[in-house]
């Protein structure tokens, strides 16, 4: 054994430390290397990083503003209440969280449907309500279990309420969750998108709809600190949110409420308009349906049954349902005389019964005729002659240019989305309608029935009303419009729709009396006089029936035909005549004779309007058909 | 008088007053982080380093021959205990690391950490002067099977401080660099090919021979955090944060944002470099830097001077350990090497850590003590 081994093996021993020196010193090289690289160079850019991990930007979502009546009563208003939240990508199981929920928590298979259809509009990573409108005693059992469900929170919210359910339905509309076609659009505008983070509802139809800027308000921030688990664990900087504007609107809530009882279980529509202004008193689209349901997402039995229903319930038939006008037409086509030269009041024909134009006979509704008729008469009895003769005399381009000023089928302009335009009968309209040559070209016979308000001819209630404001107005015409005031929900101060006149026609005075007296004499010793029999003001009105079927020249019977295939009751009015302070239309699908069904329910509404009088309980009145002529 | 003197001269004796102090400034930088870190923990963390710093003590005591006698029965018991380990062995975390012995669990990986330099330097002392290219196989062999118990557990951590502490005992003996260089050169392209290669062998079908799912899971997540920010990868990303917006000087004293909005994992433990980084900034791991240099080229120089063969290799050994643990720790906590939960000497919380590296330096103060009393 070499005895130097001893010392070799003591020198390699110190090679080696100073080998392990070094190497050490190099890899704390290579540590310090990396720690100069994240923490000097790449500084900013992780500085950067923690800023954003600590600081969370939350939206603060603004009340939305109260719609109240013209009277100050209040229509829609929000409520605090908690809900249970759950976020489906925080959830392992969702059926089983939701299982394990419905131990401590009352869900109901309709809350499991309204979610699953809430899941299906929505993205992944937003809270979408289980249950709404939790008890007290959910919210303590919830809270003390809650470490078992992460993913599930309870949130305090505001919810929006009707308070009257189905009043006034169709002119408030409702709000419901912000669906994915809604959110591309909000998304598409970088201030709306800010405004709307947070939140989650927006009005969908009526004056939510339309008013939705207004109603919103600005959404505030809070700048917050927040922990890894995205908990809040102190404010750093706020800026409120700025409460959305209240509404108060030209509806006059009892009147609303009368003209709607008044239906009963009618369909139909009546619209109420202030002349000179254009402030809709009433709007009634009857059946009715509850906006409230709408708002967290309506379950699916709930929208079957309003959808599928053949009342059709949600259609609001006041802009959207076009009716022929029917005999509520002549007052308009006997001005459109009068203003045209066409024909001169005192006028008088002789009405054998029917009016025979080339191969066809067009009947009047009283067999043998009213015989001799001028102007005045020919409204007061609804004679059909008259105005077959009228519309022959005119001629198709005098009547549509007429009409058409009057804001006959086009929109009125009024502040709720989606308004219906109607149909103007006229040989331009019909060219564009068909497709065909034959059936593009428009008829002279085609003219005589447009003249008592059939054929082509199709309105909404609220052009009907539109009209029948400005022939009360004398001829001024203004935006109709259902909102009177919008309020600054913080200041209180309130910002006037001021009334918007679109055009003053001109008419001339002398036109206008006769017209007026006419209408006068409908409700007084024609075929509204019924109806209105000791009425303490003056009423100018005009009842109408429009066809729905047709009858291809045999007699109508009203209790042969199907009801749905019964024509339609209309009467139009505005009163007092003398100096009108409302003007309005009723409409009644296939409610026969407009003096026995429509003309009732307008003397309700103007009893209660013009005298403050109610009405005794619901009034059915279904006898008074035999009475009446013409029409 | 002078019985007490003497008395007091042999307890303070065996003590290296530079290492002591070194440590001391380790102990003390730490006790400020962890007040920060973790406040809670602040009275088991004191009674964690009053322990530990007795048992160093204790140990400084002792010759280092004691040792050389106990280092076969230790590994011999060690090894029995991970057999034990991996047959009746708890599971905790997805591991089995844990052996229940009745009134308490011990992790006898943990002992391997001393038990394995011990063995190996007894092994070398024992061949001294007729020491064959055999012997070092030899040498491989006893490392490797505990070191592949401890990995099969899984703990790739500890696997990897016991390999590197057996690695640096055989290094010092004089392993060739015929093996050495090949082996660093193996290393170095593997871990190349698994940067380059790592959207094909990082494809969830891919199984990786040898190595747990969760294993390859961590290396790939590493190479690309981004791969998965909420679950694995998420201590990367956040630590890496933590560190970088920490920059030259740091948020503060208990002003980190990633801390204390727990943002951090394991902010106590593995990660507490992370906290230091984030309020003390590049000029705390800096100081942390000189103070464990300081501690190894202090244990380098004690072993470089000691008197015998075993003295030598045990001392540089743990020394290394020492740097094995800094070294993997700080890659870790800067996102350079995966998240394998190895501690920061010294300066995590965790009692039993602590307890095996003031072992060490007890041994090293024990060789040290032996150099002055024994004269070659």
């Amino acid at each position: 054994m070499d005895l130097k081994a001893p010392e070799q093996e003591l020198s390699r021993f110190r090679a080696r430390v100073a080998v392990a020196g070094a190497f050490v010193l190099i890899c704390f090289g290579l540590i310090v290397a990396r720690f100069v690289y994240l923490q000097v160079i790449r500084y900013d850019y992780y500085s950067t990083r923690a800023e954003e991990n600590r600081i969370s930007l939350l939206p603060i979502v603004p009340n939305r503003g109260l719609i109240m009546d013209r009277n100050g009563l209040v229509l829609a208003r929000n409520y605090s209440a908690y809900t249970l939240e759950i976020t489906p990508s925080k959830v392992r199981n969702l059926e089983d969280t939701i299982d394990d929920l419905s131990e401590l928590i009352d869900i109901q298979p309709k809350d499991r449907k309204r979610f699953k259809k809430l899941l299906e509009e929505s993205k992944n990573f937003e809270s979408l309500p289980i249950r709404t409108r939790l008890s007290d005693a959910e919210v303590a059992r919830f809270i003390a279990q809650r470490y078992r469900f992460p993913g599930v929170d309870i949130k305090a919210r505001l919810f929006r309420q009707y308070p009257f359910g189905e009043f006034a339905s169709h002119a408030l509309g409702y709000i419901g969750r912000i669906n994915q076609a809604e959110m591309a659009k909000i998304e598409d505008d970088d201030d709306l998108a800010a405004n709307y983070r947070g939140t989650e509802h927006i009005g969908k139809i009526g004056l939510e709809q339309s008013y939705e800027k207004e109603l919103h308000g600005v959404t505030g921030f809070e700048q917050v600190e927040v922990d890894a688990s995205g908990r809040a664990v102190r404010s750093l900087a706020r800026t409120p949110p700025v409460p959305g504007n209240n509404l108060q609107l030209t509806i006059d809530a009892d009147l609303q409420r009368i003209a709607e009882e008044a239906f009963g279980n009618r369909r139909g529509s009546l619209v109420a308009i202030e002349p000179g202004t254009g402030g809709v008193l009433a709007l009634v689209s009857t059946p009715r349906f509850d906006p409230n349901l709408f708002v967290d997402g309506i379950t699916p039995d709930n929208w079957d049954v309003l959808n599928n229903s053949l009342d059709k319930p949600m259609v609001n038939r006041a802009l959207n349902g076009a009716y022929p006008p029917g005999s509520t037409f002549k007052p308009f086509m006997a001005l459109a005389a009068l203003e045209t030269g066409k024909r001169a009041a005192t006028t008088v024909i002789a009405d054998p019964g029917y009016f025979v134009f080339g191969n066809n006979t067009f009947r009047d509704d009283k067999a043998g005729g009213h015989g001799m008729v001028d102007m005045v008469k020919s409204i007061v009895v609804s004679c059909d002659t008259y105005y077959y003769s009228l519309a022959n005399d005119m001629g198709i381009d005098l009547i549509a240019n007429f009409m058409g000023k009057l804001g006959l089928g086009s929109r009125t302009g009024i502040d709720i989305e989606g308004e219906s335009v109607g149909v103007l009968p006229s040989p331009a309209w019909k060219k564009k309608r068909f497709k065909k040559p034959e059936q593009q070209k428009w008829y002279a016979g085609e003219t005589i029935s447009i003249g008592i308000g059939q054929g082509y001819n199709a309105y909404t209630p609220i052009q009907l009303a539109h009209a029948t404001a400005t022939l009360a107005a004398g001829g001024v015409m203004f935006k109709p419009h259902i909102v009177k005031y919008v309020i600054d929900a913080q200041s209180g101060a309130k910002r006037m729709i001021e009334p918007t006149p679109i055009a003053n026609l001109g008419f001339k005075p002398e036109h206008l009396d006769v017209i007026r007296k006419a209408m006068v004499g409908v409700t007084t010793g024609g075929t509204g006089a019924r109806a209105f029999a000791g009425a303490k003001y003056e009423v100018a009105g005009k009842t109408g029936t429009a066809q729905v079927f047709s009858l291809k020249g045999s007699k109508y019977h009203e209790g042969a035909v199907n009801e749905r295939m019964r024509d339609h009751a209309l009467f139009i009015a505005y009163a007092p005549a003398d100096k009108p302070k409302i003007a309005l239309v009723v409409l009644v699908e296939n409610g026969g004779f407009g003096a026995a069904t429509a003309a009732p329910i307008a003397r309700q509404v103007l009893d209660y309007y013009l005298l403050g009088i109610k009405p005794k309980g619901a009034v059915e009145d279904d006898s008074g058909a035999e009475g009446d002529t013409g029409d | 008088m002078i019985d007490i003197r003497g008395l007091a001269w042999r307890v303070i004796r065996p003590i290296d007053p530079a290492l002591l102090a070194i440590i001391a400034g380790i102990l003390g930088f730490a006790y400020i982080v962890m007040m920060s870190a973790s406040p809670d923990r602040m009275s088991s963390h004191l009674t964690n380093i009053i322990v530990s710093l007795l048992v160093m003590w204790l140990v400084a005591t002792q010759e280092p021959q004691k040792l050389q006698n106990i280092a076969v029965p230790l590994y011999v018991v060690g090894f029995l205990l991970l057999v034990a380990v991996a047959l009746f062995g708890d599971v905790s975390k997805g591991a089995r690391r844990w052996l229940n012995i009745g009134v308490a669990r011990i992790q006898p990986s943990e002992l391997m950490k001393i038990a394995m330099p011990l063995m190996l330097a007894w092994y070398f002392q024992k061949r001294e002067g007729v020491l064959k290219v055999r012997d070092f196989f030899v040498a491989i062999f006893i490392l490797m099977l505990p070191v592949a118990l401890i990995a099969k557990q899984p703990d790739l951590g500890t696997a990897i401080l016991v390999l590197g502490a057996g690695f640096f005992v055989i290094f010092f003996a004089g392993l060739s660099w015929w093996l050495i260089v090949p082996a660093g050169v193996l290393g170095a392209v593997a871990v190349a090919g698994v940067i380059m290669y790592q959207s094909q062998i990082c494809a969830p079908e891919v199984q990786w021979p040898g190595l747990h799912d969760y294993q390859k899971h961590r290396v790939c997540t590493l190479l690309d955090p981004s791969s998965d920010p909420r679950g694995k990868g998420f201590h990367t990303i956040q630590s890496t944060i933590a560190v970088g917006s920490g920059g030259m000087i740091g948020k503060g004293w208990r002003n980190g944002t990633q801390t204390h909005l727990d943002f951090l994992p394991e902010r106590h433990t593995d990660f507490v470099l992370a906290v230091v980084s984030e309020e003390f900034g590049l000029a705390g791991v800096l100081l942390l830097l000189v103070l464990y240099c300081l501690l190894i080229g202090r244990g380098l120089l004690i072993a470089n001077s000691a008197p015998t063969l075993f003295a030598r290799l045990l001392g540089g050994s743990i020394t290394m350990i020492f740097f094995t643990y800094v070294f993997v720790n700080m890659g870790m906590v800067s996102g350079i090497l995966p998240v394998v939960g190895v501690p920061l000497p010294m300066v995590s919380y965790g009692g039993t850590a602590l307890l095996t590296l003031c072992f060490g330096v007890g041994i090293l103060m024990s060789i040290k003590h032996q150099r002055r009393r024994v004269p070659r």
